[in-house]
C-alpha cells in the first residue's frame, strides 16, 4: 500500500491514504464537515457548497467533499471564515425553501432544519417574495415538492447509479431549477422509494407514509420483509399497534438502506379489509364463522382420526413453524406427507457440492466478488436487492457480470458477456462463455429455476471445470422458501437434509391424490386454480386470507402475518434473521400458536411452542443450524452451515417451479397489498 | 423523425467524431442544428436526439432546459438578441433594447405576429470590446447605435416583402 498522507485537521494530526477526501479524514478523525450533496457510495456531486472549508495556501474555501488529502495540508473546519460561510449557504438554500416545518412531512427528521438549527443563523436578508411551484404527484407512491428541494442530486444519483434506472434529472435552470421525472409529468420506474428515503428535506414525499405522523410518535420496528428471499431489513415505523412506514434509514440490515417497493410499502395487506379475524367451518357448503375454541377442538379431532393426511407448509411461515409443522406431521401424525411448493432446486445442488467447503455465496458476496454469472433470472425484477449489490459492485470494484437470459436484463447495461437463448435453453450456453469464465479470478454463479436436476449437476461440473474458486447461489422466490427446505417441510429430506425415512407424497402427489382423508395447509396456496382429487379429504387451511385453497377448505384458522410474529426466517443464501413482532392481530394467531394448540388439544406432546424454545431445539438439532445466539438477538444476519455431504433425493424437478414475480408481484401475498396492485407500470418492462 | 439529406450526412458525421460510447457529447450540436431546421426544439425532436445519442428522453430534457440559445416554441424568421450585461449597459445597452422593443411592438422572448422577428434580452455574449452587442441570428453587429439598428431592421424587412 502506498504511503500514507500526513495533514492536520483542527490542530490534530490526521493520517489518510492517498485519494481519500477531505471530508473522509475528518470524519476518521471524528470531526464532522457538514454535507448535503456528498453521499458515501454514490459519484461526487460537490453541489451543495455545506462541506467548505479552509485550508492553508489555498486564497479561498474549498470542497471538502472533493478535495482529497495532500502531504502537509492544514485544514480548519471550525474557523470563523468556515462558520460564517455555512451560515451564507443555508441562508441562501433558506432563500426560496418554504419556512413551514411544523407542517411539512420531515419535520423531526430533516437534514436542512438539523443543519440551520446547529449551523445557520435565526434570520435572513432576503425579503423578496419567495418563488413558488405547486406540489406534484409523479405516481402512486412518489410526490414531489420542488420548493423544499436544495437540489443536492442525491435522488438522481440514487436512481441512476444506485438502482440504474435513471428516471430523474434536473430541468430548467437557476432558480427554475427542479427534479423531473422521465414521462414528463410523472415517472415509470421501479417505485422502489429510494430516491425518497435518501432525500434530506421534504422534497420527495411516500404516497403511503405523508402526513399521517410526526416520526417521534412512531416506534421503529427492525424486522425482515416477508416478500422475496432476498432477507432485507425492514424498519416499521409503528403507531398505536399500526404500521404506517417502512424504511431502512438506520442501514442496519444486510442491505443497508436498500429496499424495494415490497419491502418499502407493500405490509398494507396488513390491514387489507379482506384479512381473516375469526376461524370458519364449512356448513351446508358455506363458510361460516366459529369461536377458537371449537375451531381448535374440530381441527384436533379430525387430524386425530387421520388415517392418511397430508400437510402442505409455506414458503413463508418462520423457521420455528416451519420445524414444528413437520416434527408434528412426522411425530404426531405419523405421516411423511409433508412438503412446501419448491421454486428452486437447492437440495441437488447440496448434493453436487458434497465435498467441497466454501462453495455457496452469500448476498455480500455479490459486492465483493470479481466475477458473477447470472443464469435465467431478471434480477432486476426478481431478486431486487441482489441486482442492486452486484450494481454496486461493478460501480465500486469494476466487478465482471455475465448474464445468460432469455430476454433483456438491467444487467446489460453494464454486463461484459450478455448471452440471449430460448428459455430453458440456458445451460447450453455455458461454453460460449467459458474463455471468458476461466480468466476471472473468482466467480458466484446465480441460477433460476430453469437449471435443475441433473442440470444442476451439469453446471457444477462446468464450474469445476473452469479451474477458479466458483460459488453458487441457487434462487428461490421467497423469505423463507429456504427455511421450509432447511427445516425439512419436504416429502424427500428431515431438517438438516437428512434423507427422510420414508419418502412421502410431494405437493403434487398430495393434491393428486383419490384417498387423503385429511389435508392440511399452512400459510400456502396450493389449491389455486387446481381441485383435489380426493373429493372426501377434510381440507384444514391456516391463512391470513380466503385464498383459493381456503375457499375450498373445510375448516379455515385466520393466521398471523410475519410482521406480527416474532421467530427467524432464513434467506435465499441461509441467512438466518430475526422477525420482530411490530403489530398486534385482530382475531387471527400465529401459525406457531395455533399448532401448539392443536397440539394440546389432541394431547401430543411435542415440546413447549414458543418460538425461542423451538429455535433452541433447531440449534439443537438441525444441521448447520448451530448459528451464534447473539448474532440473530441483536438483530444481526447469522450464515447457517451449509450441509457437506450426500442428500440423495429423488424428488421430481418437474415440481420444482418459480412463481416468477416481478416488482410488482408477491405470489398469493401480493394480491392483497393495494399499494402493489396501484403501480402502473408494465410488470417485465425496462422502461427503456 | 429525418432531417434534409444535408444535415443528415453532417449528423452520421457528428456520430462518428466521438469516442466509442461517448455519443451522449453529441446532444448540443446535434439539438441546435436540429432546431435551425426546424424552428424549435419539439417533443418529437427531443425524443429523436435521445434515440440517436443513445441518452435517455429526460437527459436531452435536462440540456434543453439549461441552454437558453436552445427554445421548445418557435421564434421570428430573424431572432434579435439585445445585450444589457455590464459593458453593453454602460454604453446604451439596455436604451437600445427598450428601442428596439418599441420600434417592433414586442418584449422579451416575443415575436412579432407576422413571424419575422423575435427579440430576447440576453447576457454577455463575449464581445464586449464592440458593446453595445446585437446579433441577428448567427451575424454579430457591433457598436450598435439606434440609428443603425432601425437600418438593420428596415434592410431585412425590405428583404423580406
Ligand atoms: S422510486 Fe426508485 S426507481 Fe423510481 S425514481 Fe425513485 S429511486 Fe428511481
Ligand atoms: S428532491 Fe431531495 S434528494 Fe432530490 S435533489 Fe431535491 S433535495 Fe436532493
Ligand atoms: S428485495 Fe426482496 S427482501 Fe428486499 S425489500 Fe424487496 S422484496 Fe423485500
Ligand atoms: S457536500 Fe460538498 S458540495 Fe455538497
Ligand atoms: S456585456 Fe454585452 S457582450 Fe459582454
Amino acid at each position: 500500500m502506498a504511503d500514507l498522507i500526513n495533514l492536520t485537521i483542527d490542530g490534530r494530526a490526521v493520517q489518510a491514504a492517498p485519494g481519500t477526501l477531505v471530508i473522509e479524514a475528518a470524519k476518521k478523525a471524528g470531526i464532522e464537515i457538514p454535507a448535503f450533496c456528498y453521499y458515501e457510495g454514490l459519484s461526487l456531486q460537490g453541489a451543495c457548497r455545506m462541506c467548505l472549508v479552509e485550508v492553508e495556501k489555498f486564497p479561498k474555501l474549498q470542497v471538502g467533499c472533493t478535495l482529497p488529502v495532500a502531504e502537509g495540508m492544514v485544514v480548519h473546519t471550525d474557523s470563523p471564515t468556515v462558520q460564517q460561510a455555512r451560515k451564507g449557504t443555508l441562508e441562501f438554500l433558506l432563500t426560496n425553501h418554504p419556512l413551514d416545518c411544523p407542517v411539512c412531512d420531515k419535520g423531526g427528521e430533516c437534514e436542512l432544519q438539523d443543519m440551520v438549527f446547529r449551523y445557520g443563523v435565526g434570520e435572513s436578508r432576503y425579503i423578496e417574495t419567495k418563488h413558488h411551484v405547486d406540489e406534484k404527484q409523479w405516481s402512486p407512491v412518489v410526490y414531489f415538492d420542488a420548493p423544499r428541494c436544495i437540489l443536492c442530486y442525491r435522488c438522481v444519483r440514487v436512481c441512476g447509479e444506485g438502482m440504474g434506472v435513471n428516471a430523474l434529472g434536473i430541468v430548467n435552470r437557476g432558480v427554475l431549477a427542479e427534479i423531473g421525472p422521465n414521462e414528463g409529468d410523472h415517472l415509470e420506474c421501479d417505485e422502489c422509494g429510494n430516491c425518497i428515503d435518501i432525500c434530506p428535506v421534504g422534497a420527495l414525499t411516500s404516497g403511503i407514509y405523508r402526513y399521517q405522523t410526526r416520526p417521534w410518535e412512531m416506534n421503529h420496528v427492525g424486522t425482515i420483509c416477508t416478500h422475496c428471499s432476498g432477507g432485507c431489513k425492514t424498519t416499521l415505523g409503528v403507531r398505536n399497534d399500526q404500521v404506517i412506514r417502512g424504511n431502512n434509514r438506520d442501514r442496519s440490515g444486510i442491505n443497508g438502506e436498500f429496499l424495494c417497493l415490497k419491502g418499502r410499502y407493500a405490509f398494507d395487506f396488513l390491514e387489507s379489509e379482506e384479512r381473516l379475524q375469526t376461524p370458519m367451518k364449512r356448513v351446508d357448503g358455506k363458510l361460516e364463522p366459529i369461536s377458537w375454541a371449537e375451531a381448535l377442538e374440530l381441527a384436533a379431532s379430525k387430524l386425530k382420526d387421520a388415517k392418511n393426511p397430508g400437510v402442505i407448509g409455506s414458503t413463508r411461515t418462520t423457521n420455528e413453524e416451519s420445524y414444528y409443522l413437520q416434527k408434528f406431521a412426522r411425530q404426531g401424525l405419523k405421516t411423511s406427507n409433508i412438503d412446501h411448493i419448491r421454486t428452486g432446486d437447492v437440495t441437488t445442488l447440496i448434493d453436487a457440492l458434497s465435498g467441497k467447503t466454501d462453495a455457496l455465496a452469500t448476498i455480500g458476496d455479490l459486492y465483493t466478488t470479481k466475477a458473477a454469472l447470472i443464469i435465467g433470472a431478471d434480477l432486476a425484477q426478481q431478486q431486487p436487492f441482489m441486482a442492486y449489490q452486484l450494481r454496486a459492485n461493478w460501480r465500486h470494484h469494476q466487478s465482471h457480470t455475465y448474464t445468460i437470459t432469455p430476454g433483456p436484463v438491467r444487467e446489460d447495461q453494464y454486463s461484459v458477456g450478455a448471452v440471449r437463448c430460448d428459455a430453458g435453453k440456458e445451460l447450453d450456453q455455458l461454453e460460449s462463455l467459458r474463455d471468458k469464465l476461466k480468466a476471472e479470478a473468482s466467480l458466484v454463479i446465480i441460477y433460476g429455476d430453469c437449471v435443475k436436476g441433473d442440470g444442476v449437476r451439469k453446471l457444477v461440473a462446468f464450474g469445476d471445470s473452469l479451474g477458479i474458486p466458483v460459488k453458487y447461489i441457487p434462487l428461490v422466490d421467497y423469505t423463507n422458501s429456504r427455511g421450509a427446505l432447511d427445516m425439512g417441510v419436504a416429502s424427500d429430506l428431515e431438517p438438516g437434509y437428512k434423507p427422510a425415512a420414508k419418502t412421502g407424497l410431494s405437493v403434487a402427489q398430495m393434491i393428486a391424490a383419490k384417498d387423503l382423508d385429511v389435508l392440511w395447509v399452512v400459510g400456502e396456496d396450493p389449491l389455486r386454480g387446481k381441485d383435489l382429487g380426493s373429493t372426501s379429504a377434510f381440507v384444514i387451511v391456516q391463512d391470513m386470507f380466503l385464498t383459493e385453497t381456503a375457499q375450498k377448505a373445510d375448516l379455515v384458522l385466520p393466521s398471523a402475518s410475519n410482521y406480527e410474529k416474532t421467530g427467524t426466517v432464513t434467506n435465499v443464501t441461509g441467512e438466518v434473521q430475526k422477525l420482530k413482532r411490530a403489530a398486534k392481530t385482530m382475531g387471527a394467531k400465529a401459525d406457531l400458536e395455533i399448532m401448539g394448540l392443536i397440539a394440546k388439544e389432541m394431547g401430543l406432546n411435542l415440546g413447549i411452542w414458543t418460538p425461542d424454545k423451538v429455535f433452541d431445539e433447531i440449534r439443537k438439532t438441525v444441521k448447520g443450524y448451530n448459528v451464534p445466539l447473539p448474532v440473530v438477538a441483536s438483530g444481526g444476519a447469522a450464515q447457517s452451515q451449509p450441509v457437506n455431504g450426500r442428500v440423495p433425493s429423488n424428488y421430481n424437478p418437474a415440481e420444482i417451479d418459480s412463481d416468477d414475480n416481478t416488482l410488482f408481484t408477491s405470489g398469493t401475498l401480493g394480491r392483497y397489498s393495494k399499494i402493489m396492485n396501484s403501480v402502473m407500470e408494465a410488470p417485465g418492462g425496462l422502461y427503456k | 423523425m429525418t432531417f434534409s439529406p444535408a444535415l443528415e450526412q453532417r449528423f452520421e458525421k457528428m456520430l462518428k467524431a466521438y469516442p466509442e460510447g461517448k455519443t451522449r457529447s453529441a446532444v448540443v450540436p446535434m439539438l441546435i442544428y436540429a432546431q435551425d431546421e426546424t424552428g424549435a426544439v419539439t417533443e418529437e425532436l427531443i425524443q429523436e436526439v435521445a434515440k440517436r445519442c443513445g441518452v435517455s428522453r429526460l437527459q436531452v430534457d435536462e440540456v434543453v432546459g439549461y441552454y437558453s440559445m436552445l427554445h421548445r416554441k418557435p421564434q421570428g424568421k430573424y431572432h434579435v438578441q439585445i445585450c444589457t450585461n455590464i459593458s453593453c449597459m454602460l454604453v446604451g445597452g439596455t436604451e437600445l433594447y427598450e428601442h428596439c422593443s418599441k420600434k417592433l411592438g414586442i418584449g422579451h422572448k416575443q415575436t412579432e405576429p407576422t413571424g419575422l422577428f423575435s427579440l430576447e434580452e440576453v447576457e454577455c455574449m463575449g464581445a464586449c470590446s464592440w458593446a453595445p452587442t446585437v446579433t441577428v441570428n448567427y451575424d454579430y453587429y457591433h457598436n450598435v447605435t439606434p440609428e443603425m439598428l432601425d437600418q438593420l431592421l428596415e434592410d431585412i424587412r425590405k428583404a423580406n416583402r
